[in-house]
Protein backbone atom coordinates (compact mmCIF):
# COMPACT_ATOMS: atom_id res chain seq x y z
CA UNK A 1 0.00 0.00 0.00
CA UNK A 2 1.10 3.56 -0.66
CA UNK A 3 1.90 5.65 2.41
CA UNK A 4 -0.57 8.21 1.04
CA UNK A 5 -3.52 5.83 1.22
CA UNK A 6 -5.72 5.68 4.31
CA UNK A 7 -5.56 2.43 6.31
CA UNK A 8 -8.13 -0.36 5.97
CA UNK A 9 -8.93 0.13 9.60
CA UNK A 10 -10.37 -2.68 11.72
CA UNK A 11 -11.03 -2.38 15.45
CA UNK A 12 -9.52 -4.67 18.05
CA UNK A 13 -11.45 -5.32 21.30
CA UNK A 14 -10.30 -6.41 24.78
CA UNK A 15 -11.37 -10.04 24.22
CA UNK A 16 -9.00 -10.23 21.22
CA UNK A 17 -11.73 -10.10 18.59
CA UNK A 18 -11.35 -7.83 15.58
CA UNK A 19 -14.11 -6.45 13.35
CA UNK A 20 -14.17 -4.69 10.02
CA UNK A 21 -15.81 -2.25 10.01
CA UNK A 22 -15.31 -1.19 13.61
CA UNK A 23 -18.13 -0.60 16.06
CA UNK A 24 -18.41 1.56 19.20
CA UNK A 25 -18.86 -1.67 21.17
CA UNK A 26 -17.37 -5.03 20.15
CA UNK A 27 -18.89 -8.54 20.09
CA UNK A 28 -17.96 -9.04 23.75
CA UNK A 29 -19.71 -5.85 24.84
CA UNK A 30 -16.56 -3.78 25.36
CA UNK A 31 -15.19 -0.67 23.66
CA UNK A 32 -12.29 -1.06 21.21
CA UNK A 33 -8.75 -0.81 22.48
CA UNK A 34 -6.85 -0.46 19.22
CA UNK A 35 -6.88 -0.68 15.44
CA UNK A 36 -5.39 -2.99 12.81
CA UNK A 37 -4.57 -1.97 9.24
CA UNK A 38 -5.86 -4.88 7.16
CA UNK A 39 -4.24 -3.50 4.02
CA UNK A 40 -0.97 -4.97 5.32
CA UNK A 41 -2.41 -8.52 5.18
CA UNK A 42 -3.68 -10.90 2.52
CA UNK A 43 -7.02 -12.71 2.79
CA UNK A 44 -8.78 -15.85 1.54
CA UNK A 45 -11.99 -15.73 -0.52
CA UNK A 46 -14.83 -17.30 1.47
CA UNK A 47 -17.44 -16.75 -1.26
CA UNK A 48 -18.09 -14.45 -4.20
CA UNK A 49 -20.74 -13.33 -6.68
CA UNK A 50 -20.97 -11.25 -9.80
CA UNK A 51 -23.97 -8.96 -9.68
CA UNK A 52 -25.38 -7.85 -13.02
CA UNK A 53 -28.34 -5.80 -11.74
CA UNK A 54 -26.54 -2.98 -9.98
CA UNK A 55 -28.00 0.18 -8.45
CA UNK A 56 -27.32 3.70 -9.74
CA UNK A 57 -23.65 4.73 -9.60
CA UNK A 58 -22.33 1.17 -9.27
CA UNK A 59 -20.13 -0.50 -11.91
CA UNK A 60 -21.78 -3.23 -13.95
CA UNK A 61 -21.10 -6.08 -13.55
CA UNK A 62 -20.00 -5.86 -9.94
CA UNK A 63 -17.99 -8.78 -8.61
CA UNK A 64 -18.02 -8.93 -4.82
CA UNK A 65 -16.40 -11.24 -2.32
CA UNK A 66 -16.50 -11.97 1.38
CA UNK A 67 -12.90 -12.59 2.40
CA UNK A 68 -11.26 -13.69 5.62
CA UNK A 69 -8.00 -12.26 6.97
CA UNK A 70 -5.84 -14.06 9.51
CA UNK A 71 -4.46 -11.42 11.87
CA UNK A 72 -2.04 -13.31 14.07
CA UNK A 73 -4.49 -16.18 14.45
CA UNK A 74 -7.60 -14.01 14.78
CA UNK A 75 -10.03 -14.33 11.83
CA UNK A 76 -11.41 -11.05 10.45
CA UNK A 77 -13.89 -10.90 7.60
CA UNK A 78 -14.57 -8.13 5.11
CA UNK A 79 -16.74 -7.62 2.04
CA UNK A 80 -15.67 -5.71 -1.03
CA UNK A 81 -15.41 -5.39 -4.76
CA UNK A 82 -13.03 -7.70 -6.60
CA UNK A 83 -10.89 -6.28 -9.39
CA UNK A 84 -11.59 -9.24 -11.69
CA UNK A 85 -14.40 -11.69 -12.45
CA UNK A 86 -11.79 -14.47 -12.44
CA UNK A 87 -12.02 -15.49 -8.81
CA UNK A 88 -12.76 -18.70 -6.91
CA UNK A 89 -13.49 -19.78 -3.34
CA UNK A 90 -10.16 -20.26 -1.56
CA UNK A 91 -8.20 -17.76 -3.69
CA UNK A 92 -5.70 -15.55 -1.89
CA UNK A 93 -6.34 -11.83 -2.42
CA UNK A 94 -4.83 -8.57 -1.25
CA UNK A 95 -6.50 -5.20 -0.65
CA UNK A 96 -5.88 -2.47 -3.24
CA UNK A 97 -6.97 1.11 -2.61
CA UNK A 98 -9.63 2.77 -4.82
CA UNK A 99 -10.43 6.47 -4.52
CA UNK A 100 -14.07 5.98 -5.51
CA UNK A 101 -15.85 2.64 -5.27
CA UNK A 102 -19.22 4.03 -6.28
CA UNK A 103 -20.40 7.39 -7.64
CA UNK A 104 -21.48 9.54 -4.67
CA UNK A 105 -24.90 11.07 -5.11
CA UNK A 106 -26.07 8.69 -7.84
CA UNK A 107 -27.94 6.52 -5.35
CA UNK A 108 -30.39 7.36 -2.59
CA UNK A 109 -27.82 7.94 0.15
CA UNK A 110 -26.63 11.48 0.90
CA UNK A 111 -23.13 11.93 -0.59
CA UNK A 112 -21.80 13.60 2.57
CA UNK A 113 -23.18 10.93 4.90
CA UNK A 114 -20.37 8.46 4.32
CA UNK A 115 -17.00 7.87 2.63
CA UNK A 116 -16.85 6.44 -0.89
CA UNK A 117 -13.22 5.37 -1.11
CA UNK A 118 -11.96 2.04 0.17
CA UNK A 119 -10.28 -1.22 -0.64
CA UNK A 120 -11.02 -3.66 -3.41
CA UNK A 121 -9.54 -7.14 -3.48
CA UNK A 122 -7.24 -8.47 -6.17
CA UNK A 123 -5.91 -12.02 -6.52
CA UNK A 124 -2.33 -12.44 -5.38
CA UNK B 1 -54.53 -15.89 29.72
CA UNK B 2 -56.88 -14.79 26.95
CA UNK B 3 -55.19 -15.70 23.67
CA UNK B 4 -54.95 -13.26 20.77
CA UNK B 5 -57.24 -14.18 17.89
CA UNK B 6 -57.33 -13.13 14.26
CA UNK B 7 -60.95 -12.73 13.19
CA UNK B 8 -60.65 -11.21 9.72
CA UNK B 9 -58.15 -10.78 6.92
CA UNK B 10 -57.74 -9.47 3.41
CA UNK B 11 -55.18 -8.92 0.73
CA UNK B 12 -55.35 -6.88 -2.44
CA UNK B 13 -54.25 -8.06 -5.83
CA UNK B 14 -50.44 -8.10 -5.77
CA UNK B 15 -48.56 -6.94 -8.85
CA UNK B 16 -48.31 -3.75 -10.86
CA UNK B 17 -51.11 -1.53 -9.61
CA UNK B 18 -52.25 1.95 -10.59
CA UNK B 19 -53.16 2.70 -6.96
CA UNK B 20 -50.74 4.59 -4.69
CA UNK B 21 -49.89 3.66 -1.11
CA UNK B 22 -52.83 5.42 0.55
CA UNK B 23 -55.30 3.75 -1.78
CA UNK B 24 -53.68 0.31 -1.43
CA UNK B 25 -53.79 0.48 2.37
CA UNK B 26 -57.39 1.64 2.40
CA UNK B 27 -58.44 -1.12 -0.01
CA UNK B 28 -57.01 -3.86 2.22
CA UNK B 29 -58.13 -2.23 5.46
CA UNK B 30 -61.71 -1.78 4.34
CA UNK B 31 -61.88 -5.38 3.11
CA UNK B 32 -60.45 -6.79 6.36
CA UNK B 33 -62.96 -4.89 8.49
CA UNK B 34 -65.77 -6.17 6.29
CA UNK B 35 -64.38 -9.71 6.53
CA UNK B 36 -64.31 -9.46 10.34
CA UNK B 37 -67.68 -7.73 10.50
CA UNK B 38 -66.06 -4.96 12.55
CA UNK B 39 -67.01 -1.31 12.08
CA UNK B 40 -64.21 1.29 11.80
CA UNK B 41 -65.17 3.04 15.04
CA UNK B 42 -64.54 -0.20 16.95
CA UNK B 43 -60.83 -0.14 16.02
CA UNK B 44 -58.80 0.94 19.04
CA UNK B 45 -55.29 0.45 17.63
CA UNK B 46 -54.35 0.77 13.95
CA UNK B 47 -50.86 -0.21 12.79
CA UNK B 48 -49.39 0.25 9.34
CA UNK B 49 -46.44 -1.90 8.24
CA UNK B 50 -44.52 -0.03 5.61
CA UNK B 51 -40.83 0.24 4.82
CA UNK B 52 -40.40 3.23 2.59
CA UNK B 53 -43.44 5.15 1.38
CA UNK B 54 -41.48 8.37 1.85
CA UNK B 55 -38.56 7.13 -0.24
CA UNK B 56 -40.66 5.42 -2.91
CA UNK B 57 -43.51 7.89 -3.25
CA UNK B 58 -42.91 10.97 -1.10
CA UNK B 59 -45.90 10.09 1.09
CA UNK B 60 -45.31 9.98 4.83
CA UNK B 61 -47.80 9.92 7.70
CA UNK B 62 -49.60 6.90 6.27
CA UNK B 63 -51.16 5.60 9.53
CA UNK B 64 -53.05 8.84 10.10
CA UNK B 65 -54.04 8.97 6.42
CA UNK B 66 -55.42 5.45 6.68
CA UNK B 67 -57.31 6.16 9.91
CA UNK B 68 -59.02 9.11 8.21
CA UNK B 69 -59.75 7.23 4.98
CA UNK B 70 -61.38 4.40 6.98
CA UNK B 71 -63.09 6.71 9.49
CA UNK B 72 -61.25 4.86 12.25
CA UNK B 73 -60.53 7.94 14.37
CA UNK B 74 -59.71 8.30 17.19
CA UNK B 75 -57.77 5.00 17.06
CA UNK B 76 -54.17 5.05 18.24
CA UNK B 77 -51.96 4.72 15.15
CA UNK B 78 -48.31 3.90 14.46
CA UNK B 79 -46.16 3.01 11.48
CA UNK B 80 -44.01 -0.10 11.83
CA UNK B 81 -40.82 -0.08 9.75
CA UNK B 82 -38.49 -3.03 9.99
CA UNK B 83 -37.51 -3.11 6.27
CA UNK B 84 -38.73 -6.32 4.59
CA UNK B 85 -39.92 -7.66 7.92
CA UNK B 86 -42.14 -4.65 8.62
CA UNK B 87 -45.16 -6.92 8.21
CA UNK B 88 -43.96 -9.43 10.77
CA UNK B 89 -43.00 -6.65 13.14
CA UNK B 90 -46.50 -5.26 12.65
CA UNK B 91 -48.00 -8.63 13.58
CA UNK B 92 -45.85 -8.52 16.71
CA UNK B 93 -47.03 -4.98 17.55
CA UNK B 94 -50.68 -5.88 16.94
CA UNK B 95 -50.37 -9.07 19.03
CA UNK B 96 -48.68 -7.08 21.79
CA UNK B 97 -51.39 -4.43 21.78
CA UNK B 98 -54.09 -7.04 22.40
CA UNK B 99 -52.09 -9.39 24.65
CA UNK B 100 -51.16 -6.46 26.92
CA UNK B 101 -54.78 -5.44 27.30
CA UNK B 102 -54.15 -2.04 25.72
CA UNK B 103 -56.59 -2.75 22.88
CA UNK B 104 -59.58 -5.02 22.42
CA UNK B 105 -59.72 -4.44 18.66
CA UNK B 106 -56.57 -3.88 16.61
CA UNK B 107 -56.11 -3.71 12.87
CA UNK B 108 -52.82 -4.14 11.05
CA UNK B 109 -52.47 -3.07 7.43
CA UNK B 110 -49.21 -3.65 5.55
CA UNK B 111 -48.46 -2.21 2.15
CA UNK B 112 -45.91 -0.90 -0.30
CA UNK B 113 -46.02 0.87 -3.65
CA UNK B 114 -42.86 0.10 -5.65
CA UNK B 115 -43.41 -0.61 -9.34
CA UNK B 116 -43.35 3.02 -10.50
CA UNK B 117 -39.61 2.93 -9.74
CA UNK B 118 -37.07 1.27 -12.03
CA UNK B 119 -35.54 -2.00 -10.83
CA UNK B 120 -32.25 -0.19 -10.19
CA UNK B 121 -33.94 2.53 -8.12
CA UNK B 122 -36.04 0.06 -6.11
CA UNK B 123 -32.95 -2.10 -5.50
CA UNK B 124 -31.14 0.97 -4.20
CA UNK B 125 -33.96 1.98 -1.85
CA UNK B 126 -33.87 -1.52 -0.37
CA UNK B 127 -30.05 -1.60 -0.29
CA UNK B 128 -30.06 1.62 1.72
CA UNK B 129 -30.56 -0.58 4.79
CA UNK B 130 -26.95 -1.79 4.46
CA UNK B 131 -23.95 -0.57 6.46
CA UNK B 132 -21.92 2.21 4.76
CA UNK B 133 -19.01 -0.26 4.46
CA UNK B 134 -21.31 -2.46 2.35
CA UNK B 135 -23.25 0.24 0.50
CA UNK B 136 -20.18 1.95 -0.98
CA UNK B 137 -19.17 -1.32 -2.66
CA UNK B 138 -22.58 -1.53 -4.35
CA UNK B 139 -23.70 -4.42 -2.16
CA UNK B 140 -27.41 -5.19 -2.66
CA UNK B 141 -29.76 -7.74 -1.16
CA UNK B 142 -29.57 -9.86 -4.34
CA UNK B 143 -25.77 -9.85 -4.11
CA UNK B 144 -25.97 -11.13 -0.51
CA UNK B 145 -28.15 -13.92 -1.88
CA UNK B 146 -25.59 -14.77 -4.57
CA UNK B 147 -22.74 -14.81 -2.05
CA UNK B 148 -24.69 -17.02 0.35
CA UNK B 149 -26.02 -19.37 -2.31
CA UNK B 150 -22.51 -20.06 -3.61
CA UNK B 151 -21.25 -20.77 -0.10
CA UNK B 152 -24.26 -23.01 0.69
CA UNK B 153 -23.92 -25.07 -2.49
CA UNK B 154 -20.18 -25.43 -1.89
CA UNK B 155 -20.43 -26.24 1.82
CA UNK B 156 -23.27 -28.75 1.64
CA UNK B 157 -22.54 -30.19 -1.80
CA UNK B 158 -26.03 -29.22 -2.96
CA UNK B 159 -26.85 -29.18 -6.67
CA UNK B 160 -27.68 -25.85 -8.33
CA UNK B 161 -30.89 -27.45 -9.59
CA UNK B 162 -32.25 -27.72 -6.03
CA UNK B 163 -32.54 -23.93 -5.83
CA UNK B 164 -34.38 -23.89 -9.13
CA UNK B 165 -36.85 -26.42 -7.76
CA UNK B 166 -37.87 -23.94 -5.04
CA UNK B 167 -38.90 -21.52 -7.78
CA UNK B 168 -40.72 -24.25 -9.71
CA UNK B 169 -42.63 -25.35 -6.57
CA UNK B 170 -43.64 -21.87 -5.49
CA UNK B 171 -44.74 -20.81 -8.96
CA UNK B 172 -46.88 -23.94 -9.11
CA UNK B 173 -48.48 -23.00 -5.78
CA UNK B 174 -49.04 -19.41 -6.92
CA UNK B 175 -51.08 -20.66 -9.82
CA UNK B 176 -53.97 -21.24 -7.38
CA UNK B 177 -53.63 -17.92 -5.56
CA UNK B 178 -55.96 -15.36 -7.17
CA UNK B 179 -54.01 -12.51 -5.55
CA UNK B 180 -50.56 -13.61 -6.77
CA UNK B 181 -48.51 -11.42 -9.07
CA UNK B 182 -47.43 -14.39 -11.19
CA UNK B 183 -49.98 -17.11 -11.82
CA UNK B 184 -47.73 -18.95 -14.20
CA UNK B 185 -45.87 -22.22 -13.86
CA UNK B 186 -42.19 -22.29 -14.77
CA UNK B 187 -40.13 -25.39 -15.51
CA UNK B 188 -36.64 -26.06 -14.23
CA UNK B 189 -34.98 -25.38 -17.57
CA UNK B 190 -36.59 -21.93 -17.70
CA UNK B 191 -35.24 -21.13 -14.23
CA UNK B 192 -31.76 -22.44 -15.00
CA UNK B 193 -31.58 -20.69 -18.39
CA UNK B 194 -32.84 -17.31 -17.17
CA UNK B 195 -30.38 -14.37 -17.08
CA UNK B 196 -27.80 -14.23 -14.29
CA UNK B 197 -28.60 -11.60 -11.66
CA UNK B 198 -26.13 -12.50 -8.90
CA UNK B 199 -24.09 -15.52 -9.89
CA UNK B 200 -24.96 -18.39 -9.28
CA UNK B 201 -28.52 -17.05 -8.93
CA UNK B 202 -30.63 -16.17 -11.93
CA UNK B 203 -33.73 -14.10 -12.59
CA UNK B 204 -36.18 -16.81 -11.52
CA UNK B 205 -34.38 -17.22 -8.19
CA UNK B 206 -35.64 -13.74 -7.21
CA UNK B 207 -39.00 -12.35 -6.20
CA UNK B 208 -40.44 -9.52 -8.30
CA UNK B 209 -40.96 -5.86 -7.41
CA UNK B 210 -44.57 -5.53 -6.34
CA UNK B 211 -47.38 -3.19 -5.29
CA UNK B 212 -49.90 -4.50 -2.81
CA UNK B 213 -51.42 -4.51 0.63
CA UNK B 214 -52.77 -6.99 3.19
CA UNK B 215 -54.63 -6.57 6.47
CA UNK B 216 -55.52 -8.50 9.63
CA UNK B 217 -57.96 -7.85 12.49
CA UNK B 218 -56.92 -8.91 16.02
CA UNK B 219 -58.82 -9.15 19.31
CA UNK B 220 -58.84 -11.24 22.51
CA UNK B 221 -60.21 -14.76 21.98
CA UNK B 222 -63.06 -14.00 24.39
CA UNK B 223 -64.10 -11.11 22.14
CA UNK B 224 -63.58 -13.11 18.93
CA UNK B 225 -66.46 -15.43 19.80
CA UNK B 226 -68.82 -12.45 19.65
CA UNK B 227 -67.94 -11.95 15.98
CA UNK B 228 -67.27 -15.34 14.44
CA UNK B 229 -66.70 -19.05 14.91
CA UNK B 230 -63.98 -18.98 12.25
CA UNK B 231 -60.89 -17.56 13.81
CA UNK B 232 -57.29 -18.58 14.44
CA UNK B 233 -55.11 -17.78 17.43
CA UNK B 234 -51.51 -16.69 17.74
CA UNK B 235 -50.02 -19.22 20.13
CA UNK B 236 -46.41 -18.12 19.86
CA UNK B 237 -44.50 -15.17 18.46
CA UNK B 238 -40.88 -14.12 18.63
CA UNK B 239 -38.74 -11.35 17.19
CA UNK B 240 -34.95 -11.20 16.97
CA UNK B 241 -32.09 -9.41 15.23
CA UNK B 242 -28.76 -10.50 13.80
CA UNK B 243 -25.71 -8.41 12.86
CA UNK B 244 -26.19 -5.36 10.64
CA UNK B 245 -22.92 -6.17 8.87
CA UNK B 246 -23.72 -9.50 7.26
CA UNK B 247 -20.15 -10.81 6.84
CA UNK B 248 -19.58 -10.59 10.61
CA UNK B 249 -21.82 -13.61 11.23
CA UNK B 250 -19.97 -16.72 12.36
CA UNK B 251 -21.74 -18.88 9.77
CA UNK B 252 -23.08 -16.93 6.77
CA UNK B 253 -25.42 -19.83 5.95
CA UNK B 254 -27.19 -19.55 9.30
CA UNK B 255 -29.68 -16.79 10.07
CA UNK B 256 -29.38 -16.19 13.79
CA UNK B 257 -32.51 -14.06 13.80
CA UNK B 258 -34.52 -16.99 12.49
CA UNK B 259 -33.04 -19.37 15.06
CA UNK B 260 -33.62 -17.01 17.98
CA UNK B 261 -37.07 -15.72 17.02
CA UNK B 262 -38.36 -19.25 16.40
CA UNK B 263 -37.01 -20.54 19.70
CA UNK B 264 -39.01 -17.83 21.46
CA UNK B 265 -42.13 -18.62 19.43
CA UNK B 266 -41.89 -22.39 19.93
CA UNK B 267 -41.44 -21.97 23.68
CA UNK B 268 -44.40 -19.59 23.95
CA UNK B 269 -46.59 -21.96 21.95
CA UNK B 270 -45.22 -25.04 23.74
CA UNK B 271 -44.71 -26.63 20.35
CA UNK B 272 -41.83 -28.20 18.42
CA UNK B 273 -40.87 -27.81 14.75
CA UNK B 274 -42.38 -31.25 14.09
CA UNK B 275 -45.78 -29.93 15.21
CA UNK B 276 -45.98 -27.44 12.34
CA UNK B 277 -48.33 -28.52 9.54
CA UNK B 278 -47.83 -25.65 7.07
CA UNK B 279 -45.38 -22.78 6.79
CA UNK B 280 -44.93 -19.52 4.91
CA UNK B 281 -41.24 -18.65 4.60
CA UNK B 282 -39.61 -15.48 3.29
CA UNK B 283 -38.42 -16.71 -0.12
CA UNK B 284 -37.34 -13.31 -1.39
CA UNK B 285 -34.57 -15.41 -2.97
CA UNK B 286 -34.74 -19.20 -3.44
CA UNK B 287 -31.74 -19.75 -1.15
CA UNK B 288 -33.66 -18.19 1.74
CA UNK B 289 -36.19 -21.03 1.76
CA UNK B 290 -33.35 -23.50 2.44
CA UNK B 291 -31.82 -21.37 5.18
CA UNK B 292 -35.09 -20.73 7.01
CA UNK B 293 -36.35 -24.30 6.74
CA UNK B 294 -33.15 -25.39 8.48
CA UNK B 295 -32.89 -22.55 11.00
CA UNK B 296 -36.53 -23.07 12.03
CA UNK B 297 -35.63 -26.66 12.89
CA UNK B 298 -37.68 -28.34 10.17
CA UNK B 299 -34.57 -29.99 8.70
CA UNK B 300 -30.97 -30.53 9.76
CA UNK B 301 -28.40 -27.93 8.73
CA UNK B 302 -27.44 -28.48 5.12
CA UNK B 303 -30.41 -30.78 4.48
CA UNK B 304 -33.08 -28.25 3.47
CA UNK B 305 -32.26 -28.69 -0.21
CA UNK B 306 -32.91 -32.44 0.03
CA UNK B 307 -36.42 -31.81 1.38
CA UNK B 308 -37.24 -29.79 -1.72
CA UNK B 309 -35.72 -32.43 -4.00
CA UNK B 310 -37.79 -35.15 -2.29
CA UNK B 311 -41.08 -33.21 -2.46
CA UNK B 312 -41.41 -32.92 1.32
CA UNK B 313 -42.27 -29.22 1.00
CA UNK B 314 -44.71 -29.62 -1.89
CA UNK B 315 -48.36 -28.77 -1.27
CA UNK B 316 -49.12 -32.47 -0.93
CA UNK B 317 -45.89 -33.19 0.97
CA UNK B 318 -45.30 -33.80 4.67
CA UNK B 319 -44.62 -30.11 5.34
CA UNK B 320 -46.10 -27.80 2.71
CA UNK B 321 -44.03 -24.61 2.46
CA UNK B 322 -45.32 -21.47 0.75
CA UNK B 323 -48.72 -22.72 -0.34
CA UNK B 324 -49.49 -19.09 -1.25
CA UNK B 325 -46.77 -19.14 -3.89
CA UNK B 326 -44.44 -17.37 -1.50
CA UNK B 327 -42.83 -14.03 -2.20
CA UNK B 328 -41.39 -15.66 -5.30
CA UNK B 329 -44.70 -16.04 -7.10
CA UNK B 330 -47.14 -14.00 -5.04
CA UNK B 331 -44.87 -10.93 -5.07
CA UNK B 332 -43.09 -8.92 -2.39
CA UNK B 333 -44.58 -5.52 -1.57
CA UNK B 334 -42.15 -5.03 1.31
CA UNK B 335 -44.40 -3.88 4.16
CA UNK B 336 -47.24 -6.15 3.08
CA UNK B 337 -45.34 -9.43 2.80
CA UNK B 338 -45.23 -10.42 6.48
CA UNK B 339 -48.92 -9.59 6.79
CA UNK B 340 -49.76 -11.60 3.68
CA UNK B 341 -47.82 -14.58 5.08
CA UNK B 342 -50.07 -14.58 8.16
CA UNK B 343 -53.10 -14.07 5.89
CA UNK B 344 -52.23 -17.35 4.13
CA UNK B 345 -51.73 -19.25 7.40
CA UNK B 346 -55.00 -17.81 8.75
CA UNK B 347 -56.83 -18.96 5.61
CA UNK B 348 -55.29 -22.43 5.90
CA UNK B 349 -56.25 -22.75 9.57
CA UNK B 350 -59.88 -21.70 9.13
CA UNK B 351 -60.21 -23.95 6.07
CA UNK B 352 -60.73 -21.15 3.57
CA UNK B 353 -57.69 -21.53 1.32
CA UNK B 354 -59.60 -22.87 -1.68
CA UNK B 355 -57.49 -24.95 -4.06
CA UNK B 356 -54.46 -24.27 -1.89
CA UNK B 357 -56.04 -25.88 1.17
CA UNK B 358 -53.96 -28.39 3.11
CA UNK B 359 -54.71 -30.24 6.35
CA UNK B 360 -53.39 -27.99 9.08
CA UNK B 361 -53.98 -27.25 12.74
CA UNK B 362 -50.66 -25.46 13.32
CA UNK B 363 -49.07 -22.96 10.94
CA UNK B 364 -45.90 -20.87 11.03
CA UNK B 365 -44.90 -17.65 9.26
CA UNK B 366 -41.31 -16.43 9.15
CA UNK B 367 -40.77 -12.88 7.93
CA UNK B 368 -37.19 -11.71 7.31
CA UNK B 369 -35.86 -8.16 7.01
CA UNK B 370 -32.59 -7.24 5.35
CA UNK B 371 -30.60 -10.43 4.82
CA UNK B 372 -31.75 -11.99 8.08
CA UNK B 373 -31.05 -8.76 9.98
CA UNK B 374 -34.48 -8.67 11.66
CA UNK B 375 -36.91 -11.57 11.90
CA UNK B 376 -40.38 -12.26 13.27
CA UNK B 377 -41.64 -15.84 13.61
CA UNK B 378 -45.35 -16.32 14.27
CA UNK B 379 -47.00 -19.62 15.20
CA UNK B 380 -50.75 -19.88 14.82
CA UNK B 381 -53.29 -22.56 15.66
CA UNK B 382 -56.83 -23.25 14.63
CA UNK B 383 -59.37 -22.51 17.38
Amino acid sequence: MSDDNPPMEAYRYPDGSITYPGHPVGPGGEEPVGTVDLSEYTATVLTWTTSTATPPGVRQPNTLAIVEFDVDGEPVRAIGQVTTEDVEIGDEVEPVYAEELREPGAGIREPESQEWDGYQFTPV
Amino acid sequence: MDRVAIIGASMTQFGQRDAWIRELLAEAGQAALADANVSPDEVEHLYVSNMASGEFEGQTGVPNALAHDLAAMPAYTARIDQTSSSGGAGVYAAWQSVASGASDMTMLVGGEKMTHRSTAEATDVIASLTHPAEYKHGVTLPSFAGLTARLYLDTYDAPRESLGKVAVKNHKNGLDNPHAQFRKEVDLDTVLDSPIVADPLRLYDFCPITDGSAALVFCPESVAREYTDDYAVISGIGGATDTHVVHERADPTTMGGVVNSSEIAYEMADLEPDDVDVAELHDMFTILEFLQSEDLGFFEKGEGWKAVEEGVTDRDGELPINTSGGLKSKGHPLGASGVAQVYEIYKQLIGDAGKRQVEADVGLACNVGGFGNCVTTTIMESR
